[in-house]
């Protein structure tokens, strides 16, 4: 199944996150001046970086981080901008409005920019990054569900909740939000490979966690000096971020075509 | 239309022997044989599942992707058509049998005019030379009876209504003069009199010897155009003959519980449905006397309803049965407008205790949006609406809740109105979570077993007395409706709405959806519930028959505008509004059907 080798892919990657000691037994901090730069081999399989730390080590362990950040920023974008999206979906008209024009005023911005547009306001760090792409990717999210609501709040058994003598809320919570959820797990899986993306770009950019931590954008931005002599630095961060977010992306896209047409 | 002997058959123009159909090794098909000779009109009749499109279908290669079609013999225009690859099933079709089927709205490409879909059949065909096409197009059109022809030929599918949407769909059926014409449920999703006149262009055709093959579940309409019917079950013909015969002095059990399922002006107070009603679990939901049988309103030995909950210091109204006294819910001068559209329009009704109004009219007369109306959904532009003497419309929706759950809604897709992941049980516990607990003394001294909220276990046993109440058993609970049948999704959708003891029911087209047996036991349900419980009604329906059976006074809308009020007697034998004549005229009717008795 085309499906075995991303699945099999994410589930390591999770186990890097959770227990990173389990894969590799090597601290990934720990700086060996005197094996700087050694090519891939026995001693360090993925090479060793311009301080002599562990390659491997550090791509297992920087998954947490950079796995940390999209995970955490795609709950916030998705709680967001479920909430935002149901509220403009139930609100009226002229309130509607507003927020539908502002999601697609925020759109029409590339996610990295407004990310960085965050940051230049919040200032670098783990949790501005965090914040940042969770900003840059809510109107994603609000707009299908606005989308969503319109259809779910006309249909049928919501009106009857209504003769049932439901509150507004009650109908809202039981009736509505359950059945405007159905495209989110698709969305949020594609969005997080996107996020993953982000986060190693605001940390290339040296916006994220700082040094030594061992982040795959960050790892990327070092090696990048020594990118001549030692192109196992770079290359195996790189491959961690582009199997992470293709994997999602395959994983996403297959729930997505599984899904469609499976509307509430 | 009158229904003459079939003439002679000089040519068979097709003929099957043991034809079998099955999908997946399951027969759907199980040995059907027929034939047609020009100019003669054969029905093949049965309810859903029956496999009578099935049939319709592989008769012109149609049976579908894994399919297997197996026939003793299989003649089409004088060919063996056991051996007919694509092609051949392609050049039939069209030129030789045209398909009209039930759906005109889905049968239509939305994104072509209905010219181009006729000119497409002309040109496929080669009926006519291209320069006459556009010509040829608006006389087919006009010769199904479509109004100036020239206009519409350029519309869409969508800007048409569903009668005329039919009759495009038809004249693409016969665009290439085929001599049979094989029409699935053409009539189901139309109005009775727009029906009528379908039936009358079938007619016609069939005079001028084109041979018909029509399939139905509706016996009446077979009636007034087959000369001969089969009538199938589970992929078997059960009965076959002369139309007269079969609707008259059926033989098989099955045609008999059949016709006498169909409800009318004669079944009105006797069961529909061959199966006995369900006395022992009525006895367990209510905690009264057990239910009554027999008729729906000989209702002066009923133990007052659960729930009936009444104003205090007004007189409570005398008798359960039809008390002319008190009016439970009424609409006074009631109007509704979209736009410059007026759906309805200065409508007045008063629905008694214990009484059913049912409300009849063609779609677009504005029955539904007075449901809506009437359950406090929709807001009238004018007029006023009450419950229990009390405003029920132009008040805040905060103020209508307490005395929501005296009023319950039954529509016709009871899926639609199931929230659509929860089971069965939940959607029943969902109202009964509110129904008692909502502060009704707050507007009505409610009394005193109806003041608190029932707890998680009590809520389950009402759950499984309201399925047994309907019929259903406790198993259900844990289901989706979507495993249920679509008898079985009313039903559930029936014990909803009993939950919280509704003084009124709005029924919306209850039982449209249903096969005419299933109808039959959710239309005695409903007359079960209204001896038992004194529960008022207003029953929304566009067949007659139905409300016929099922009201004690009627209301005929068209346009938005009660045309006709009055007894169900009165409306139905001396209508005196020239549109109530029409409606009742066009209903087609069963040949002494009612001299069938089931035994």
């Amino acid at each position: 199944m085309r499906i075995f080798v991303p699945a099999t892919f994410l589930v390591l990657l999770a186990l890097a996150v959770a227990a990173p000691g389990l894969i590799t037994g090597v601290d990934p901090l720990a700086a060996d001046p005197l094996r700087a730069l050694a090519p891939p081999g026995a001693d360090h399989w993925f090479g060793s970086d311009h301080l002599g730390r562990d390659v491997l080590s550090r791509v297992v362990y920087g998954a947490r981080h950079s796995l940390t950040i999209g995970v955490t920023a795609t709950v916030l974008a998705v709680t967001a901008g479920v909430l935002l999206g149901l509220a403009a979906g139930l609100s009226p008209k002229w309130l509607d409005e507003t927020l539908a024009r502002s999601f697609d005023v925020l759109s029409t911005l590339p996610e990295l920019l407004l990310a960085l547009l965050v940051i230049a306001i919040t200032g670098p760090g783990t949790v501005n990054v965090i914040v940042a792409i969770a900003v840059a990717q809510i109107p994603n999210y609000a707009r299908v569900i606005r989308a969503q609501t319109f259809v779910v709040r006309h249909a049928a058994y919501v009106e009857q909740a209504v003769t049932f003598g439901r509150s507004r809320l009650a109908i809202t919570a039981g009736h509505v939000l359950p059945n405007v959820l159905g495209p989110i797990p698709v969305l949020a899986t594609i969005g997080l490979g996107t996020a993953v993306i982000a986060a190693s770009g605001l940390s290339f950019l040296g916006m994220g966690p700082q040094p030594p931590a061992a982040e795959w954008g960050a790892m990327l931005s070092e090696a990048r000096n020594y990118l001549r002599v030692a192109w196992w630095e770079a290359l195996f961060p790189g491959i961690a971020i582009t199997l992470t977010v293709v994997c999602l992306t395959v994983v996403g896209r297959r729930l997505q075509r599984r899904f469609e047409g499976r509307t509430p | 239309m009158t229904v003459n002997a079939a003439p002679p058959a000089v040519r068979t123009l097709l003929a099957a022997e043991d034809l079998r159909v099955s999908f997946v090794g399951t027969e759907v098909v199980r040995g059907i044989s027929l034939s047609v000779a020009p100019g003669e009109c054969v029905a093949i009749v049965g309810e859903s599942g029956s496999g009578k499109s099935v049939t319709a279908r592989s008769l012109l290669g149609l049976a579908g992707p894994g399919s297997v079609v197996r026939a003793g013999a299989f003649r089409i225009a004088g060919r063996d058509a056991l051996g007919f690859g694509p092609g051949d099933w392609r050049r039939l079709r069209g030129r030789f049998a045209g398909l009209v089927l039930q759906d005109a709205l889905v049968s239509l490409d939305p994104l072509r005019t209905v010219g181009a879909e006729i000119g497409e059949v002309l040109a496929v065909h080669d009926a006519v030379p291209r320069a006459r096409r556009t010509e040829r197009t608006l006389e087919l059109l006009a010769s199904v009876g479509v109004p100036d022809p020239a206009a519409r030929a350029r519309q869409y599918p969508h800007q048409l209504s569903g009668g005329l949407r039919q009759r495009v769909l038809i004249a693409s059926a016969i665009a290439a003069e085929p001599e049979l014409i094989i029409a699935d449920e053409p009539t189901t999703a139309l109005d009775v009199t727009v029906q009528a006149q379908i039936l009358r262009l079938l007619a016609e055709r069939k005079a001028g010897g084109t041979a018909l093959l029509l399939i139905s579940h509706d016996l009446a309409v077979v009636a007034s155009i087959a000369d001969r019917v089969l009538v199938m079950k589970d992929g078997r013909t059960v009965e076959e003959g002369p139309t007269g015969q079969v609707l008259s002095a059926p033989e098989h059990p099955y045609t008999r519980s059949l016709l006498a399922a169909v409800p009318s002006a004669a079944s009105r107070g006797t069961r529909l449905s061959t199966a006995p009603p369900l006395v022992g679990a009525a006895a367990r939901t209510a905690g009264e006397s057990p239910a009554v049988g027999g008729g729906p309103r000989t209702a002066a030995e009923l133990p007052p309803a659960g729930g009936g909950v009444r104003v205090a210091g007004e007189p409570p109204p005398v008798g359960r049965a039809v008390s002319r006294a008190w009016p439970v819910l009424a609409g006074v001068g009631l109007s509704k407008s979209y736009g410059a559209r007026t759906v309805v329009d200065e409508v007045s009704f008063v629905l008694h205790e214990g009484e059913t109004l049912g409300i009849v009219g063609e779609s677009g007369s504005g029955k539904t949006t007075l449901a809506r109306l009437a359950l406090g959904l929709l807001e009238p532009d004018a007029g006023r609406v009450s419950l229990h003497r009390r405003p029920w419309s132009g008040v805040p929706e905060r103020g209508r809740r307490p005395l929501r759950p005296r009023i319950q809604l039954i529509s016709q897709n009871p899926l639609d109105s199931f929230h659509p992941r929860h089971t069965v049980g939940r959607l029943i516990a969902e109202p009964l979570s509110l129904s008692v607990s909502a502060s009704l003394s707050a507007s009505l001294s409610a009394s005193a077993s109806a003041s608190r909220s029932l707890s998680r276990g009590e809520r389950r046993d009402r759950v499984l007395d309201l399925l047994a109440r309907v019929g259903l058993g406790p198993e259900v609970a844990g289901r989706h409706p979507r495993e249920l049948s679509g008898g079985q999704r009313q039903r559930v959708a029936i014990a909803r709405a009993l939950g919280p003891r509704p003084d009124v029911l709005v029924c919306d087209e209850p039982v449209s959806a249903l096969d005419v047996s299933i109808q039959a036991q959710v239309l005695d349900l409903l007359a079960e519930i209204q001896a038992e419980y004194g529960t008022a009604m207003l029953f929304i329906s566009h067949d007659l028959g139905v409300v016929h059976h099922v009201s004690d006074r009627v209301l005929v809308m068209k346009d938005g505008q009660v045309v006709e009020e009055g007894d169900v007697e009165q409306v139905f034998t001396r209508p005196r509004h020239a549109y109530a004549r029409a409606l009742v005229a066009a209903v087609p009717r069963l040949p002494r059907a009612r001299d069938v008795n089931v035994t």
